[in-house]
């Protein structure tokens, strides 16, 4: 039997409709929470731009100002005497969040241990040290620049601490992880044979996550990058010093300059990272895991 | 008798060939150690890491941080902890302030963002220059850090949250951007086709064919990007644009070490707090994105 388009008319339509509401509709009370929901974000959307000045002369002033002063300003970059000062620098940012990254790769791996739920039997350690490094990585990096600056004085050496103190919190999550996914009968394998403590990590466990570890340490490291980048405009060495020195005096154009620097450098050291991501460990996962963990 | 005796000196050869794999191997890890060995001491010259001031500076730290706790009495808790916390209408208010200037970046810079990611996509762009020069304008908008974005902006527009808005939502467009069109590259194109063989055009195609595909996945990033931009706002009142930050700056500067511990608290509890009802949130809508498939 086939039913032709052309033979339905508006009563049989208005029969279906009876008879199946939900194929021609959602119910009401789903439309009406659909509404409320997106209502109520435009109505906070509504508040929150009069609220910060979106809706006054002013922000068009500031508009005109940004594009006829900063903008304007920022072109063409200049200050090329200064490029070797500047890349230099831009070695001290990658040198401290190498550094920071390491340390705090250091710091982790033996507490990423107690943080497994397959390692350490004591529940309240193990739940103990993942919340420990929840609450170290719930700071931003500037935040702790912003107190190691104060404890330790200006410098790089305030950076890499930052640095090193947030990426123990997240390799804490990320390494414990991997160690939670490990497949059980290698350990087990290495005991029998009678393996102690250990050994069966060296030779239980370490194979299983190594490739893990260091391929997140890497994408962390590239990370890192962009962060140290920005550590000195609390005054914790990098280029960031050199950014915010130039723009708070207004000189644009050479700050333009450091910006293309900062830029081309953590482009060059994403595709380094890549591909050395890829030729040690054939890593072609997508990132979405270890994304979770970063506060890009 | 169907095994068959292995000739002799197999065994003697198997250990040759594992003692030269196993020689072979650890020349190359003694290369790969040395040649590590030499980044970390470069880096370490280079980055200027002295240890004796760190160790000279660990407890000064460790000094730093106990006085971020006043002493609070168990008897006098209610007193002492008011006492803390004396100026919580202004913290409160600031924190609301950060609040809604990540809920305001997340929602413009989501909106411009998503809008940008259909030209964004190869698959929706129509022309390759479209494409190309969209993703250029992502990539520069997400490759300077938002706190850089904010102190441009802070010179245009003053002190206050505006800059901080601004800052946010051009990192967030970037971002926003980029993954909406991995998005909206990965969608069945069979629905686009469907809509296009039935005369729609390009906008009809998108609301149609694309935007139901893509909603769940697009839901679920908004509400991880909210929960990273409540970060960002925490901090880019460190450059004066608004929000907590500013208020953790001058107490840090001025060295008011009980204020400062009142204010980290209050932004680790809030941060804490959005993770918990962002992943929630986000399960809901991976869960619809399932449901979709």
């Amino acid at each position: 039997m086939t039913i032709r388009l052309a033979d339905l008319t508006d009563a049989d339509v208005a029969a279906e409709r009876v008879r199946l509401p939900g194929a021609f509709s959602a119910p009401l009370g789903e439309r009406l929470r659909f509404w409320l929901l997106w209502g109520s974000s435009a109505a906070l959307t509504l508040y929150c731009l009069y609220r910060f000045g979106f809706l006054s002369m002013d922000f068009l002033h500031g508009v005109s100002k940004f594009g006829a002063v900063v903008v304007a300003q920022l072109f063409p970059p200049i200050g090329y005497g200064n490029l070797p000062m500047f890349l230099k620098v831009m070695g001290e940012t990658i040198a401290m969040a190498f550094l920071g990254t390491l340390l705090g790769a250091a710091f982790a791996f033996p507490l990423s241990f107690l943080a497994s739920k397959n390692m350490t039997r004591a529940r309240p350690l193990q739940f103990g040290t993942r919340r420990f490094a929840d609450l170290l990585r719930s700071f931003d990096y500037l935040i702790w620049a912003l107190i190691f600056v104060r404890a330790i004085g200006l410098g790089p050496l305030a950076g890499i601490m930052a640095i090193a103190i947030v990426e123990t919190g997240t390799f804490v999550k990320l390494y414990s992880e991997a160690i939670e996914n490990l497949d059980r009968k290698q350990i087990d394998g290495v005991a029998a044979v009678g393996g102690n403590g250990l050994q069966r990590i060296r030779f239980g466990v370490l194979p299983q996550v190594l490739p893990m570890m260091l391929s997140n340490t890497l994408y962390m490291f590239e990370h890192n990058v962009r962060s140290a980048s920005i550590l000195g405009i609390v005054g914790a060495g990098g280029i960031g010093f050199l950014l915010a020195d130039r723009l708070r005096a207004y000189e644009l154009q050479e700050a333009c300059l450091i910006i293309i620097v900062l830029v081309v450098a953590v482009y060059a050291i994403d595709w380094l990272s890549k591909i050395l991501r890829e030729r040690l460990i054939g890593d072609h996962r997508r990132r979405a895991p270890v994304d979770d963990a970063v506060q890009t | 008798m169907s095994g068959v005796e292995p000739p002799r000196g197999a065994a003697a050869r198997f250990a040759d060939e594992y003692a030269a794999h196993r020689r072979r191997k650890r020349v190359y890890a003694s290369l790969f150690a040395a040649a590590f060995a030499l980044c970390v001491v470069a880096a370490g010259i280079t980055a200027k890491f002295d240890v004796l001031s760190l160790i000279q500076g660990l407890p000064r730290t460790t000094e730093f941080l106990i006085k971020l706790i006043p002493p609070i009495g168990f008897a006098t808790f209610g007193v002492d902890f008011g006492e803390w916390y004396w100026d919580i209408n202004k913290w409160m208010g600031s924190l609301l302030n950060t609040l809604l200037m990540a809920y305001l970046a997340t929602v413009l810079g989501t909106a411009i963002g998503g809008f940008l990611s259909f030209f964004a996509a190869r698959n929706l762009a129509g022309h390759y220059l479209t494409y190309w020069l969209t993703r250029r304008l992502l990539e520069i908008a997400r490759t300077v850090p938002d706190i850089v974005w904010a102190l441009l902006f802070v010179i245009a527009f003053g002190i206050g949250p505006l800059a901080g808005i601004l800052a946010i939502t051009v990192h967030t467009i970037g971002a926003q951007g980029k993954l909406f069109a991995e998005v909206n590259e990965n969608i069945n194109p069979l629905p686009v086709d469907g809509i296009r063989s039935a005369g729609g055009n390009w906008w009809q195609e998108i609301r149609y064919a694309v935007l139901p595909q893509v909603m769940p996945n697009y839901l679920s990033y908004t509400f991880w990007r909210l929960e990273l931009n409540v970060r960002s706002a925490t901090i880019v009142g460190f450059v004066g644009a608004g929000g907590i930050g500013h208020d953790l700056f001058t107490a840090v500067q001025l060295l008011y070490f009980a204020d400062v511990g009142a204010i980290l608290l209050i932004i680790v509890a809030t941060i804490m707090a959005i993770d918990m009802l962002s992943e929630r949130f986000r399960h809901s809508a991976i869960g619809k994105a399932s449901f979709a498939h």
